[in-house]
Formats: C-alpha cells, structure tokens, sequence
C-alpha cells in the first residue's frame, strides 16, 4: 500500500471513527506491503505524518476530545489523536487480511496483471464482495473489472504524488459501478480535502493523457532539431523553451526525469495498446532507457540524474546518446541562446507568474509578444504552446474530460501550471 | 507606591527580539539559548555603570523557562554574566508576562529598602524551543490550569477574542476591527525604526489591510487573526535600577537616567473570570496607583509603553489607564492620537506585537524604551517630549488582567 493513501485512510478513518454517533464501533485499517522490512519505516513513517496533521487540527482536536477530562494540553490530546489514529492500522504482509475487508484501497505499481491476480484473489476469499479502490494513473479500470469479475465493485483513484500533499485526485469511475459507490468515493476524496476531477475511463486519463502527448511531442522535436544541431543542444533547447518560454515550474526533459524516465515510458507502454489511432512510443526515450538513464527522485524528494544532471536542484548537463557522458550546459548554452533568439521581455519566470493577480491576462501578452517575433524561439514556443492546447481538446472530444475546465485544473492543480493548456491567447 | 526616596534607572540595553519576521531567524538552525541571551543583555548594561563589582544585587525577571528551555533556578545565572557577580545576591522572579516589571518592582524595593544602591535587572525568554501549539500550552500556564481543559488551543489568543468579541457587540465590529487594524499598523510602523524590533525589517505595503484579515475560527479563534497577536519571540533586556547613591557610584550623568516616580503593582484573583471582558479592571487599578502616586493625570503624559500582547488588548488598555473614556478606545485610535506624531504616542517602538514578546523580558524593555525616550537615546524611534508632560508611564501585564505592574518615569533634565 502507498504511504500517502494509507495516510491519507487512516485520517478519514479515524475522524469517522471519533464521530460520536460511530462511539463504540469498530474501525481497522489493514495496511499490506509485501516486503517486510518496509513495515517498520512505513509505520514511523505515518506517525510523523500523523503527528503533523494533529499540529494543524488542533483547534479541532480540542472539541473532539472535549469529552475527555483526563486531556488538557493540546500535547496531550495530539499524543491522544495519534494513538486513535495508530491504533487503527494493522501492519502486515499478508493479502489474506483483506479477507474480512470491506473496502480495499490497492496502491501497486501500474501492473494491470498483478492488480487483476490481486483483485481475483481478493474477491473469490472475502465473502463481504468489498469495493475495490485502485490507484493508478494510467490502466483502464473497466479492463480490471471485467478480467477480476469485480461486477462493478472496483473504481479509480488517480492521486498525484505525493498523496498526503498533492491536492489533485482524478476520480475514475465505470458505468456498472452502484451509485453508492461512487458517492461514497467522492465524499471520501472531499474528506481528504482533494481537488476532485472526474475522468472518463479511457488509459492515462487526463494527466498523463496529456502529459505523455506532451512528453511525445518535445521528444519528437528534439529529434527533428538534431537534423541541425547535435541531440544534446536540441534537447536543452526543447527543455529551455517549455520552462522559460511556456513560463512553467519546469522544463519537459526534467518533467520527465522527476516521474522517471522508466515511468514515463512504462506508462506510455500501458496506454500505448489502448490507442487506435495513435501511437504513444519513443524510440528516443527507449534509447535514453537502453543506456540506463532512468531519472526519479532521492528520498528526500530531490531529482536524481536522467536526461539531464543535476546540482542544487536546477539542470546543469544533459546526457549525450553519442557520447555516453554528460555535456555541461555552458558548452554550448550560449550557441544554443543565440540560436533561439532574445526572448521577449513579456516573458516572465513561472515563480513570478504563478504570484499574478490575473495569471492568463499576464501570460497572454507574452504569447502576444511571440506572434509578433519571427525568432526559432518564439515559433517554437507558439508551436508547443498551440499543440499542448490541441491535447487538451482532444481529451475532451475523445471523452476523456468531461470539459476543457476539467483538463485546464489538472494542469493547473497537478502539474502547477500557471495557465491552463486550453486557452484563446496561444491560437 | 511613591517612592521613599528617589530612585532612578539607567544603563538600559535589548538583545534582538528574535522569531518569525527577524533575517537571523531560522527555524530548523540552532539557535542561542537562554544564556546568550542574559550574557549579552547583562553584560552591555554592567559595561555601561562601570562594571559588575558595581552591582549590590541583581534580579531576573522569567516567566517559564523551566518548560521552554527545561531549566529553572535563573537568578544563579548572574555570576555567568561576570565572575564579580558571583556570590552576591540574586534571585528569579514570576508573575506571567508581567514577569520583567515584577524583576523593576523587585529591584526598585531593594533599592527603598537600602539592601541595594544598585541593582542589576534583567528580562528575559527563549520560547521558540517549541512548536507554537505547544508553546500555547506553556503559556497557558499563566492562566489558571482548572480551567484550561474549557480554554481553546491557542489559550491567551482564545482569552482576547473573546473579550474582542464583547467589545465588538459593545462599539461595534467594523469599528472595532479597523482600530486594531490601525493599532497592528501603527506598531509595525514603529518597529520600522527600532534595529532589535522583530517586525525591523517587515515590508508589507498596507499593513491595515493585513491587519483587517478575516480571523479564522477553524484554524485560530473566533474574532483574533494571526497579525492581531504577537509573535512567539527569544530575547533579553537589561537595566540599571539605581539610588542617588548608586547613581553616584556609576558615575553616570543625571540627563542619562530617568527617575521613577510612580508605582502601581496589583494582582487579581487567578481563580475569577472577568466580571465585564471589554474592562482591564487591575490595569485601571495598577495604573490609577502609579499615576496618583506620581501626582500626576494620564494627560500629563508624553508617551505610554502598554501590555499589547493582543492589538485588543493595546485598545482596552488605553480606556482602563484613562486616556479614553470606556467604550472610545477605538475612536482614540483611529483619530491618530497614539499614532507616534500623535497627542500621546504610545508603544513608540513597535510595543509586544512589532517589537516582540520574550515574555519574561517585557517588562524591562518596556522600561528601556521609556528611558530611551526621556533621555534622547531612542535614535531613528526618538519622539519629542514636550516640556511640559516630562512623564512616560509603562504598564506590565501577566495573564489575562492579573498581575499587573505600572511604572511612571520622569525626565530628570
């Protein structure tokens, strides 16, 4: 089970559990990872976690433990809060523990095999016919309903990382699941105080049905560009120009070493089949995977090394097929500058466009600054722009989202863009 | 209390006033401890008498170090600051966050009393040793324990709203909330001017619309936002309380102390609830004693240093001294009188909510303040003090009304 979602459950669990009209029921939370030693790092895990989230509801905590003399401090009544919230999550390896469940929340890799042995397994033993919650970012749940026999029973969460954290949830649901259910998803994701988007059933959804397209499309561009310049510099180039020139928090090579080089690619794989009539592969990224340069992050949340490197948080190389090795921007930053053009003044860094008061109206006259340059950078970037927006329409004319609104908040909420992808001022 | 005989305070010093808003402050670094504190703020005061072997006594004003900093027995810190202090008398005091006035009152007695011609008298509190929910614990701690099961989680912010609250349905909220508005505005603007203020280096453009944010029941209390408190400070202050003897022995100049000529010292019943929560009643009581027995009228003043641990309870402070009437503090604010070009400039260097509140220590900067002020020593703060009105009065608050000590000051040139 992800840490984030076993957090996030054990809240919710625990504030119904302290309702007064729940006093004297029974609530467990059976957290199930197979590897045994991650047990105890989970567990310290979610008290710190937990200890947090007592610090920030305190004011609340305090009328909910009114009713216990014995707590005065609001040290007391935290201690008090985490032990009602520990208390309620059993630790284990043993799927069999969802036997007697009747909600099961399953967080594995995005296995569509392995989630369907789960399910099976689950729901042949557990006699309560429990709804299954999975997270996944991108497998069809209606494809995991049919081949567990789930009978609808089974609907999708997509948490943004990390969950405890991220406000976004893309909510998936099937036409066979009973209405109960999916009210009781959506209040459960309000409860967790998410953002809730809803997502038509249809592989990668709305955040990596953009974000693969998008991820496709400098990939490609990059590849073009290297007809006139060496890969390295065209990768930079394509990366400079998402950051700077689309004005977001990070540039599309980095975007994809922060989720990871092998996930980005694996996920392509889980949707690529899903596709009639596109084809969501690149052999570019195969080439960077085949080399070992996969990207992700450190523990503590910082990038490690992939398509580029690293120092301090901020890219400063870019790996070269060719070479094997890293090639450090300033080898060839300035060339490449030159060769994307001065930027436009209206162009301003994502960190002071995401303070605007009217962020499209600032954005917007940047990308009027574009039209009127005839530099590779502002073409390229009206370029990027204009095919980011198309994704987004297309998410919603193919059913993925319900609107362009819908695609615009997940961009804005998931990826912290500082301006929807879908918007008049890049046409 | 009048003073038997004249008795002066001189050789004033504050350490920063540390916390949130302060560039030294970082949160998840190590930070100085209670002993730097009272080394500095010691030790710069005994540098300017002439040094330790001067000192017949000394006293430390603390309110809670023994849960902040896990340590108690302060006064046998002295003889840290200066080897020549060791083994002479010296002993902590505790009277909540009028802690520091009760460390003057203890020192002025010593002096009256003859035991002492000079006596060392320090503030002070480390609190950010602690989360703030947790530090609202400790100093609920000034506030009686029965009844902190029934207080809120920020114990004292929960306190003055509700006594915000009562004065809102007495004068009215929007009015209400505009002069606190006025008075967070008015104090930030005077730490502007004072390098140790933790609010120094605050940039906020307007400040009273910061000052009008909603406040937030779910998060906070009920009619407190976060700018009407004041912050969770670290520092030290140190002065010099004096006889003519002592002052002599110092040999500093008399245009470089201030003589103290009223006291007022009063403590409530801890055990009671406020009969009337918009009435300060023993601020009223202390400051009538201070000032009746300095044989002067509130209106005689130049300037006032007031308990503002809550920007209401700056307001109801000023009706409960006298210098409005009951129900027009408000009123008092927002015509500008406080305001430091105002008829009576108060808190002239930020007071509790932009100077900062180490608890145990603002009592004492409180005093420093006003012998700055009287003897031209406030620098960029410095306010003109009318020829006419040579008197400051400072008015220490411990809890919610229940210790409380009030000092006039006289010019002595």
């Amino acid at each position: 089970m992800g840490s984030g979602i076993l957090l996030l459950t054990a809240l919710e669990v625990a504030d119904q559990m302290l309702r007064p009209e729940n006093s004297g029921k029974h609530f467990v939370v059976n957290a199930v990872d197979v590897t045994s030693g991650a047990l105890p790092g989970l567990m310290t895990y979610i008290r710190a976690q937990v200890l947090k989230a007592a610090e920030k509801k305190t004011v609340k905590l305090r009328k909910i433990y009114a009713g216990r003399p014995e707590l005065i401090e609001n040290s007391e009544i935290i201690e008090a809060y985490i032990a009602d919230v520990m208390g309620i999550i059993r630790p284990g390896t043993r799927i069999e523990a969802a036997y007697d469940s009747t909600l099961v929340f399953e967080a594995v890799s995005e296995n569509a095999a392995l989630k369907t042995a789960l399910f099976k397994q689950i729901n042949e033993n557990n006699a309560n016919k429990p709804w299954i919650f999975t997270n996944t970012s991108s497998v069809p749940i209606g494809g995991l309903n049919s081949d567990a026999s789930l009978d609808g029973r089974i609907l999708g969460f997509h948490f943004y990382n990390p969950p405890a954290v991220q406000k976004l949830v893309e909510l998936i649901t099937i036409e066979s699941n009973p209405a109960e259910m999916k009210e009781f998803a959506l209040q459960l994701a309000k409860n967790m105080r998410k953002i809730i988007v809803p997502s038509n059933d249809i592989a990668g959804f709305i955040g990596n049905g953009h974000f693969m397209r998008d991820a496709l499309y400098a990939l490609g561009e990059a590849a073009n560009l290297s007809a006139s310049m060496p890969l390295h510099e065209a990768i930079y180039v394509m990366n400079t120009l998402s950051q700077d020139y689309l004005m977001r928090p990070m540039g599309i090579f980095q975007l994809i070493d922060y989720v990871g080089v092998d996930v980005v690619r694996f996920i392509m794989n889980v949707m690529n089949p899903h596709m009639a009539s596109e084809n969501l592969h690149s052999p570019l990224l195969d080439q960077f995977y085949d080399k070992g340069i996969k990207g992700g992050q450190f523990a503590n949340g910082s990038q490690k090394d992939g398509i580029l490197k690293y120092e301090n948080g901020r890219p400063v190389a870019v790996y070269s097929l060719s070479d094997s090795a890293y090639i450090a921007f300033d080898t060839f930053k300035e060339k490449a500058q030159q060769w994307l053009g001065p930027m436009p003044a209206e162009t301003i860094p994502w960190k002071n466009l995401i303070k605007a008061a009217d962020k499209d109206a600032t954005a917007a006259l940047a990308f009027a600054a574009f039209k009127q340059q005839t530099t590779a950078g502002c073409r390229l970037a009206l370029s990027y722009a204009r095919h980011s927006r198309q994704i987004g329409l297309n998410l919603v004319s193919d059913g993925v989202a319900a609107s362009a609104a819908d695609v615009n908040t997940v961009l804005l909420t998931g990826f912290f863009h500082a301006y929807g992808p879908v918007n008049d001022f890049v046409v | 209390m009048k003073p038997s005989k004249k008795i002066y305070m001189i050789a004033g010093y504050n350490t920063i006033s540390l916390g949130t808003g302060r560039k030294e402050f970082n949160p998840r670094k190590e930070r100085p401890g209670l002993e730097h504190y009272i080394k500095e703020a010691g030790q710069a005061t005994l540098k300017m008498i002439g040094g330790a072997t001067l000192v017949d006594e000394g006293v430390v004003g603390n309110f809670m170090a023994s849960r902040f900093n896990k340590q108690g027995h302060l006064g046998a810190f002295l003889g840290m600051i200066d080897p020549e202090l060791r083994f002479k008398p010296s002993i902590r005091v505790e009277g909540a966050c009028a802690s520091g006035g009760l460390a003057l009152i203890t020192g002025i007695k010593s002096a009256l009393s003859g035991s002492a011609d000079v006596v060392l008298a320090i503030g002070v509190e480390v609190q950010n040793t602690v989360k703030a929910i947790y530090g609202a614990d400790i100093l609920a701690g000034a506030g009686w324990f029965a009844r902190r099961k029934e207080g809120q989680a920020y114990f004292f912010p929960g306190q003055f709203s509700d006594r915000a609250g009562a004065y809102y349905q007495k004068i009215g909220r929007d009015k209400a909330r505009q002069a606190m508005a006025r008075w967070y505005r008015n104090a930030i603007e005077n730490a502007r001017l004072c390098p140790t203020a933790q609010e120094f280096e605050n940039k906020v453009a307007d400040l009273e619309a910061q000052g009008l944010t909603e406040p937030n029941p779910a998060a906070f209390t009920d009619h407190l936002n976060v700018f009407d408190c004041s912050k969770v400070s670290d520092g030290a202050s140190a002065i010099a309380i004096v006889t003519e003897a002592g002052l002599k022995r110092c040999g500093v100049e008399l245009k470089d102390a201030v003589e103290v000529v009223g006291i007022g010292h009063a403590a409530d019943d801890i055990t009671t609830l406020p009969a009337d929560l918009t009435r300060l009643e023993t601020i009223a009581f202390a400051a009538r004693q201070a000032l009746e027995s300095a044989g002067i009228t509130a209106q005689q003043l130049a300037t006032v240093e007031t308990h503002d641990c809550f920007t209401i309870a700056g307001i109801l402070g000023l009706e409960a001294i006298g210098l409005a009437e009951e129900g027009q503090g408000a009123d008092f604010v927002l015509e500008g009188h406080t305001a430091r070009n105002g008829k009576i400039p108060v808190n002239t260097t930020g007071g509790l909510i932009g100077w900062g509140h180490p608890t145990g220590a603002t009592g004492v900067h409180q005093a420093i303040t006003l012998w700055e002020q009287l003897t031209g020593k406030a620098g960029d703060a410095q306010i003109q003090i009318p020829a006419d009105k040579p008197y400051g009065l400072s008015v220490n608050m411990g809890g919610d009304d229940k210790t409380v000590v009030a000092i006039v000051y006289k010019k002595t040139t």
